[in-house]
């Protein structure tokens, strides 16, 4: 029996607006506790929420980016539940007419681009944090619960995808694409080790070929991508060992544990949750009018997609062009720069998915912190094509440039990394190496083609690699010829 | 000597013939002679109203005027938060709770002066309408001290007719300030739902409450509206359009306006006094140059089931917030979920239990779209209704309550019965619509009797109009006989 | 006819930790109110009709700007219990 794993996640995202969603409370991480509550975000009794016009906004602007509708008319609910961090005992957010919805995600796979709709994008207000106290941390073993309101009331926009992954690695691509989308916006830091952003994951499984979904399990607690990718695959191992056994998998929730690299029952309440939505009194309705979202999508950067076009265009192949996409904005920014300095887009685009980027991560230093500009970068790639230095010189220039040797022309003087180019030196030393190696010379004129890289290897030797291999290729063959 | 009205009073001051001290200690005298028996107040603030009183003659001798309400002594419905004064919405839950904060109307009062003298008596998070469900004690009817004197807002009532304040502040969410003020004898008004901010306001039906003023007569009325109304930035239900001017309808009689009788609002369940008392008043304005007509809303004879799946559901979701966890009473338990349900089973009376359990029940699954769902249609419903009445008239009238206040414990026993008093009343919670009772007379027993006058929404102007020309032609006077000895 | 309700269910839902006597007591008044609530069931109406703000307005919006939180001390004060700058409770489910 062959399985089809079907998989939706739901994101969590928080605002990284000044105030929060319903109060004027600061958003802030790692305030000392309950530092940033007012009546409203403590539930205190006859406070009243008023909505962040910011957020609305924002969200809007996260819905334009994955394509969605925005909906003319949205209204907020209560979602009634007890908990001890919902101040309220409800949380305000929606239930069938969210800010947006029906869109969708491209997302780059192993090269392929799959399309994950996107069912909806709602928003509503965080809780406030609680600590377990007792042995481990686990909900399971506590003695106590300490409770801080800080995030209480932060606004979070709430992003649902439809059932359209296959699989584990499908899930960490629209997971970490996702992400970049939302940060691009500059709506949110969209930090997962912060919690500023936060992924769920619904797992079923169906025979393939069965249009007719299977029992889903919700996973959570994945505090990076790779532990949403082991997750996610877990679960599907899990759920197709247990129906082969004859087993039947059960709606619930399930909680990665990352260390045993199991997900675990959470323990069943009694009774399943009957949240009671109805329309939130204390607010009205929201009117998102097509002159509000044209000036929203007006503002909207250049989202990933727009972006891959464009380095296409410009001569990319669409692999190198995602790659790109996908780096850091300042790196990016180096890119555009280049090309605007009359560099080849092919050739910077290599350059920095390639040499830059690896030099980055061995001496681990921030794009942030990247000490090589556009006009930097163009330069060396005309002075590779000119010949001024070999390629492989122009790696030390490089590595010369982004240790802070100043421009490229600089570093390659300072480095003693020029080719020689005169032609009676080039002459000279291929006459020493002719003569000094007679049997290469003998191997060459009975066909062994291998010699000449030999020989122009030992140029390079003896002029300390400064020799243009091509000059010297040229000048070998044509001695060699005599 | 209590003042008929705090206009007579800040006139007084403004003429230095009587300082805000005064006014203070008269007020707080009366209290003291009358409190025994009616218990109006929950807290009395002795020490903040001779402060504000003392700040208000300052005021007055440096030529600074605040306007209507400077120096004269208010009482504030313990369901408004009072920074620093203890409020408790008259229920275990919140006991020895001291707000952070003051709502937005109280602030305003002490903005313009006000001096509160204290918090009243209410039935428990403004669930009744005897004020008899208070945790802390009924409070009695001035007029007869076996009694109710409505609810929820029956402190407030109670005070401003015995004269332990010139002017006083409710919430009316099915009548809760309109019906105690009929069965009191004084005038209290439920304004345009939007109006007057309710941050600060502890809720109870967050789409139904209004906060409105108990006065001695129409013009303090439309006085008090002013110096509290307007938008707040802190609601997003709040107005932030143009406001009407209240005042400006006073005076103006009632020539030419057309008025619609309910004729819904009557029949079974209504005292013949009380009837009779109406069709006097409404002959009065006929003959003072009112056309009366007799306009039926239909809808009205399920706008009290309405109001009992809308208003409960809510509360229920309101008062979910009242957990042991942060403020206010707490009964520990093994688990948050233990703590809770232990805090808030005692924590609650019995008639707050009852509509938490109601409406809990009409939001829950299976059960939302034939209550709460139909209710709210139901509402819409109700709204359509008025809109046709007001193409005809401009005005509608009927009794505020069907009867004359009822002995304390009389209906306690039978929750639908006690519900009914609220059947003139409830409609214009539903629609949004201001409200206002004027008492018109005494029955044969010598209760007040109170005559409501409802208006289109922001028709605050004419329902003034309205109600100056029905407090003139009734010429009725507050002397509560119960406590005359102890005046 | 009064409606029957489960009401151990709904004061479950509600948290409200009441005895058997007082279910059953508020279950039956509950049941008789119902009956009558039910009355709104006697209007046809179509599902769409949505009772609105008299005064109808939308989007009703604050800026995105700071407003001074309220300070710890007079928070915690009203705290049946603190710790720390926490508020304390209870576990949230039974220990193993």
């Amino acid at each position: 029996m062959s399985w089809e794993p079907v998989i939706g996640i739901e994101v969590h995202v928080e605002l990284m607006t000044n105030s929060k969603m319903f109060c004027g409370c600061a958003v802030e991480f790692g305030a000392e506790p309950n530092t940033l509550t007012c009546p409203t975000c403590l539930g205190l009794p006859g406070a009243l929420p008023v909505p962040n016009r910011v957020a609305i906004e924002s969200i809007m602007s996260i819905g334009l980016a994955l394509n969605c509708q925005v909906s003319p008319r949205s209204v907020f609910h209560r979602k009634n539940y007890f908990y001890a961090d919902l101040p309220k005992n409800y949380q305000i957010s929606q239930f069938d007419v969210p800010v947006c919805h029906d869109g969708y995600l491209d997302v780059d796979v192993d090269g392929e681009t799959r399309r994950v709709g996107i069912e909806r994008a709602h928003m509503e207000e965080d809780t406030g944090k609680s600590m377990h106290l007792g042995t481990g941390g686990r909900i399971h073993a506590a003695e106590g619960t300490l409770l801080d309101f800080n995030r209480s009331g932060v606004p979070l926009v709430e992003i649902v995808s439809r059932p359209d992954i296959r699989s584990a690695v499908e899930s960490r691509a629209y997971a970490q694409q996702l992400r970049s989308v939302v940060a691009e916006l500059g709506v949110s830091d969209a930090r997962l080790e912060e919690g500023s952003i936060r992924f769920d994951a619904n797992v079923s499984i169906r025979p393939e070929g069965e249009v007719l979904l299977g029992t889903k399990v919700e996973i959570k607690n994945m505090n990076s991508f790779r532990s949403l990718e082991r997750a996610v695959d877990f679960e599907i191992g899990r759920q197709v060992d247990l129906v082969e056994s004859g087993g039947l998998v059960i709606q619930e929730t399930r909680h990665w544990d990352e260390e045993a690299g199991v997900t675990h029952s959470m323990r069943t309440k009694e009774g399943s949750s009957d949240y009671r939505y109805f329309t939130e009194p204390d607010l009205v309705p929201m009117v998102m009018g097509q002159e509000w979202v044209d000036e929203v999508r007006g503002r909207l950067p250049e989202l990933p997609a727009d972006r891959r076009r464009r380095y296409e265009l410009q001569g990319l192949d669409p692999e190198s062009a995602g790659v790109l996409s996908g780096m850091d904005a300042e790196l990016r920014a180096v890119y555009d720069e280049a090309v605007r300095s009359g560099a080849p887009a092919k050739a910077a685009a290599t350059w920095l998915t390639g040499e830059v980027i690896g030099w980055t991560r061995k001496h681990k230093v921030e794009s942030s912190a990247l000490l090589l500009d556009g006009a930097g970068l163009a330069e060396l790639i005309e002075m590779v094509d000119e010949g001024v230095v070999s390629s492989s010189a122009a790696k030390e220039v490089l590595d010369g440039v982004l240790s802070g040797g100043g421009a490229p022309s600089v570093v390659a003087k300072d480095r003693d990394l020029l080719q020689m180019k005169d032609r009676d030196a080039l002459e000279a030393a291929v006459d020493q190496v002719v003569a000094a190696h007679p049997a290469a010379v003998e191997g060459f004129r009975h066909g062994e083609e291998k010699v000449v890289g030999f020989l122009v290897g030992q140029v390079m030797k003896a002029t300390q690699g400064k020799a243009d291999p091509r000059a010297v290729n040229e000048i070998l063959r044509a001695k060699l010829s005599e | 000597m209590i003042d008929s009205s705090f206009s007579e009073a800040g006139r007084r001051l403004r003429s230095g013939e009587v300082t805000a001290l005064t006014l203070l200690e008269t007020a707080l005298d009366t209290a003291g002679r009358t409190e025994a028996q009616l218990h109006a107040f929950l807290t009395l603030d002795t020490e903040g109203a001779r402060e504000a009183a003392a700040k208000a003659d300052a005021d007055f001798a440096d030529g600074i005027d605040l306007g209507p309400l400077h120096g004269i002594p208010v009482a504030l419905k313990d369901n408004m938060c009072t920074r620093g004064v203890e409020t408790t919405a008259a229920s275990q839950i919140l006991a020895g709770y001291f707000p952070p904060y003051d709502a937005t109307v109280v602030a305003r009062l002490r903005t313009g002066g006000a001096v509160v003298v204290g918090k009243t008596n209410l039935d428990e998070f403004a669930m009744g309408s005897s004020t008899e469900n208070s945790a802390y004690g009924t409070t009695y009817n001035p007029w007869d001290l076996t009694r109710v004197p409505g609810g929820s807002s029956g402190g407030s009532a109670a005070s401003v007719a015995a004269g332990s304040s010139l002017a006083a502040f409710g919430s009316d969410t099915g009548g809760s300030i309109r019906q105690p003020a009929s069965l009191c004898g004084v005038v209290g008004m439920k304004p345009t739902y939007g109006t007057v901010s309710r941050y600060g306001l502890i809720a109870f039906a967050s789409s139904l409450d209004q906060i409105g003023p108990f006065t001695r007569t129409v013009e303090d009325s439309a006085l008090a509206l002013q110096a509290i109304w307007g938008h707040d930035p802190h609601d997003a239900t709040s107005y932030a359009g143009d406001y009407p001017d209240p005042t400006s309808g006073l005076g103006r009689g009632v020539e030419g306006l057309r008025i619609g009788l309910v004729s819904e609002l009557s029949g079974e369940g209504y005292e013949p006094a009380v009837e009779s008392a109406t069709g006097a008043m409404v002959a009065l304005l006929e003959s003072a140059g009112a056309e009366v007509i007799e306009v039926s809303l239909p809808t009205f004879d399920i706008a009290l089931s309405a109001y009992y799946l809308i208003a409960p559901a809510e509360a229920s979701s309101n008062l979910a917030r009242f957990d042991g966890i942060r403020y206010g009473l707490r009964v520990d338990g093994p688990t948050t979920e233990e703590l809770m349900s232990r805090t808030r089973a005692e924590g609650f009376g019995p008639e707050v239990t009852r509509r938490i359990l109601l409406g809990t029940y009409s939001l829950s699954a299976g059960y939302y779209d034939a209550f709460y769902g139909q209710a709210q249609r139901v509402r819409a419903a109700i709204q359509e209704d008025f809109a046709s009445a007001y193409q005809q008239v401009d005005v509608l009238v009927s009794p505020t309550s069907p009867t004359v206040a009822f002995e304390a414990g009389a209906r306690t026993a039978d929750p639908l019965a006690m519900y009914l008093s609220d059947i003139c009343t409830i409609p214009s919670n539903l629609s949004g619509h201001p409200a206002i009772s004027v008492p018109i007379g005494l029955d044969e027993a010598g209760l007040p009797i109170g005559f409501q006058v409802m208006a289109p929404a922001l028709g605050e102007e004419v329902m003034y109009q309205v109600a100056a020309e029905v407090e003139q032609l009734a010429g009725f006077s507050i002397a509560p006989t119960a406590i005359e000895g102890a005046l | 006819m009064p409606i029957e309700i489960d009401i151990a269910h709904v004061a479950r839902l509600a948290r409200l930790a009441l005895d058997e006597g007082e279910l059953e007591s508020y279950r039956a008044q509950l049941g008789v109110i119902l009956e009558h609530a039910a009355r709104v069931q006697s209007l046809e109406i179509e599902p769409e009709v949505e009772a609105a703000h008299p005064l109808g307005f939308a989007n009703a919006f604050r800026e995105d700007v700071l407003r001074p939180s309220l300070d710890r001390n007079e928070v915690l004060a009203q705290a049946p219990s603190a710790v720390d700058g926490y508020f304390l409770a209870p576990p949230a489910l039974e220990s193993e």
